[in-house]
């Protein structure tokens, strides 16, 4: 455990404990960040180079935004100071062990696990891949789920902008969101 | 030890230098602690620099002197402006968010900084060569559309607040083109890491380097990436979350002092990481653009190039109008996006017409050359005659305030 790793995993465990306790939605959603940050730390501390930047480009340049758009735009950030713990609060707690215990069983009896156990030659053999070859085994072993993925991202996508779309024409047409008219565009 | 010459690899020999003389166990610290200083050193120099040289430049542009009083020719005009943002009053909102508003300049100035690991400034000349510098670059930038949420919600000013959203919604729209328009290069150098990308720029065929912006989808997608980065640096014409006319100045409205400085030294700072990796992307990095300029030293030509786009930068500042907020996400998704998966296309057919396929060097060349050429072009005009369509230009009209 060295050094780097310390401070990684006080900083992202911190972050994830003010994500829970912060009063005002918007901090906690920046804590929330800290924590994605510190994971992609200890990822890249690991030598998963491509899982590190993936999660910091996802995570901190995406998720992140999106969560302080919703707060900001459904006026989430300043309501409900008092109410830290709820009783749906219970339930939650029970969820979030369930998916710990099946993580934690998930990682126990997979074989890289197993592997380790077995003796320290197995231990210096992690696997090292390169971004190369992700990309390699991306573009050719698993070309057609990627595809597939990327089929029902976009349907979901233009599902969604359908959605939007309908609702404002109805609703309001003079919406401010709403696609601009002819004469002012481009 | 190092390829090129004395002049070219004097930083590089000097680095070693003075990490040779330091004790064993120190040396990591000693060569990490090096290059971040140099960074530092040298942006902040170069930022103290083109801050002068924009004022300059735009004075020149408007018909007017610019700064002319401290120094000779107003050179020093910088060290003046640092003594004024050090001792003017650190003024916070009673209402604002002390400690976000507190964070939010050095978060900001702090990711930038991180982005220049990867840029190679000269041969041999990389704080950090990562396999995947370009996706590092990208990565790490994302955190500044957060650093600048972060300055324009602790405000608790709606003008802030309507600057960040703004700066938000439009960095996110031009980072697709951004990362789009790289993609191309990526493709077909065959590799993330920045250094390398280069090494593959600065090989020469007769006299010609082969530099990607000789291509015609390289020619295109530097044009399409330097316009996103305009965008993702928000700077004029893309200056609308800072709009000084409409909301004051966007996102730092409540800043003052030394931590107004920090924004514009973050804003700048990342106009020079941006270019630097257009010019890393498409502009061959430090290699000279003929064989027979390679005795100039690498770093030289870094620089150069750099100060050459910072220049364009403040042409661009000084020539064009601000667009409105409508045309500024019709562009972005109408045209960039289009264009940027079009220069992708283009790639793809320049990398399969080898020489095998279009015949031997000279007019295969031109051959391949035109036809990549021309599947960027026609999509082109199709594109702007179909976005142009329905577009009344009729004779403006003025009315005056009286």
């Amino acid at each position: 455990m060295t050094l780097a790793f310390l401070i990684l995993a006080v900083l992202t465990v911190a972050g994830g404990v003010a994500a829970m306790t912060l009063r005002r939605l918007v901090h906690c959603a920046l804590a929330l960040t800290v924590a994605f940050a510190g994971l992609a730390a200890l990822y890249l501390n690991l030598g998963a180079e491509f899982a590190g930047l993936a999660q910091l480009l996802v995570y901190v340049g995406a998720i992140a935004i999106l969560i302080v758009f919703a707060i900001l735009l459904t006026h989430g950030g300043e309501s409900d100071p008092e109410k830290v713990f709820s009783p749906a609060g219970i339930a939650g707690g029970v969820i979030a062990l369930a998916v710990f215990a099946v993580l934690g069983w998930a990682v126990t009896t997979s074989s890289v696990a197993h592997g380790w156990g077995a003796g320290a030659a197995a231990q210096t053999s992690a696997p090292q891949t390169s971004v190369r070859e992700i990309g390699l085994t991306l573009m050719q072993r698993y070309v057609l789920p990627l595809e597939v993925i990327a089929l029902m991202l976009t349907a979901a996508m233009i599902g969604a902008v359908i959605l939007a779309w309908r609702e404002k024409r109805s609703v309001d047409p003079g919406a401010p969101s709403a696609p601009p008219s002819p004469e002012l565009r481009v | 030890m190092v390829a090129g010459g004395a002049a070219d690899q004097v930083f590089v020999n000097l680095d070693h230098w003075i990490v040779g003389h330091t004790p064993v166990p120190l040396q990591t610290l000693v060569s990490i602690v090096i290059s971040i200083a140099t960074i530092i050193v040298v942006f902040a120099g170069l930022f103290a620099l083109t801050t002068v040289f924009e004022r300059k430049g735009l004075g020149r542009i408007q018909n007017r002197y610019g700064p002319n009083r401290v120094g000779p020719c107003g050179v020093f005009q910088p060290l003046a402006d640092a003594v004024k943002s050090l001792t003017k009053e650190d003024v916070v909102p009673r209402s604002a968010d002390h400690v976000v508003h507190y964070l939010a300049p050095l978060v900001l100035v702090g990711v930038v900084f991180l982005t220049y690991a990867v840029l190679p400034v000269g041969r041999n000349m990389t704080a950090v060569n990562l396999d995947a510098g370009v996706l590092f670059f990208f990565a790490v930038g994302a955190g500044t559309e957060l650093a600048i949420f972060m300055a324009g919600w602790s405000s608790h000013n709606k003008y802030s607040l309507l600057g960040a959203m703004r700066a938000i919604a439009q960095m996110i729209s031009y980072e697709i083109p951004l990362i789009l328009s790289s993609v191309a290069v990526i493709m077909t150098a065959g590799t993330l890491s920045t250094v390398a990308i280069v090494e593959k720029q600065a090989r020469y065929s007769s006299t010609l380097a082969h530099w990607y912006v000789f291509t015609p989808w390289g020619l295109a997608g530097f044009i399409l990436f330097m316009i996103a980065a305009t965008a993702e640096t928000n700077r004029s014409p893309f200056d609308l979350p800072e709009g000084e006319s409409e909301i004051i100045a966007g996102y730092f409205i409540e800043y003052s002092g030394f931590k107004f400085a920090l924004f514009f030294l973050a804003e700048y700072l990342e106009m020079f990481a941006v270019s630097g990796l257009g010019i890393t992307l498409f502009l061959g990095g430090w290699s000279a653009p003929f064989s027979f300029l390679t005795w100039i030293p690498s770093w030289i030509w870094f620089f150069g190039k750099l100060l050459t786009l910072i220049f364009a930068f403040i042409w661009v500042r000084g020539t064009l109008p601000r667009l409105r907020m409508d045309q500024l996400m019709n562009f972005a998704w109408k045209f960039m996006l289009p264009m940027t998966l079009i220069v992708i296309l283009s790639a793809g057919i320049w990398h399969f017409l080898t020489a095998a396929v279009v015949g031997p060097k000279p007019l295969g060349a031109v051959i391949r050359w035109l036809v990549c050429a021309l599947v960027i072009f026609a999509p082109f005009i199709t594109l702007a005659r179909t976005l142009e369509r329905g577009r009344k230009i009729e004779k403006r009209t003025y009315r005056f305030a009286e």
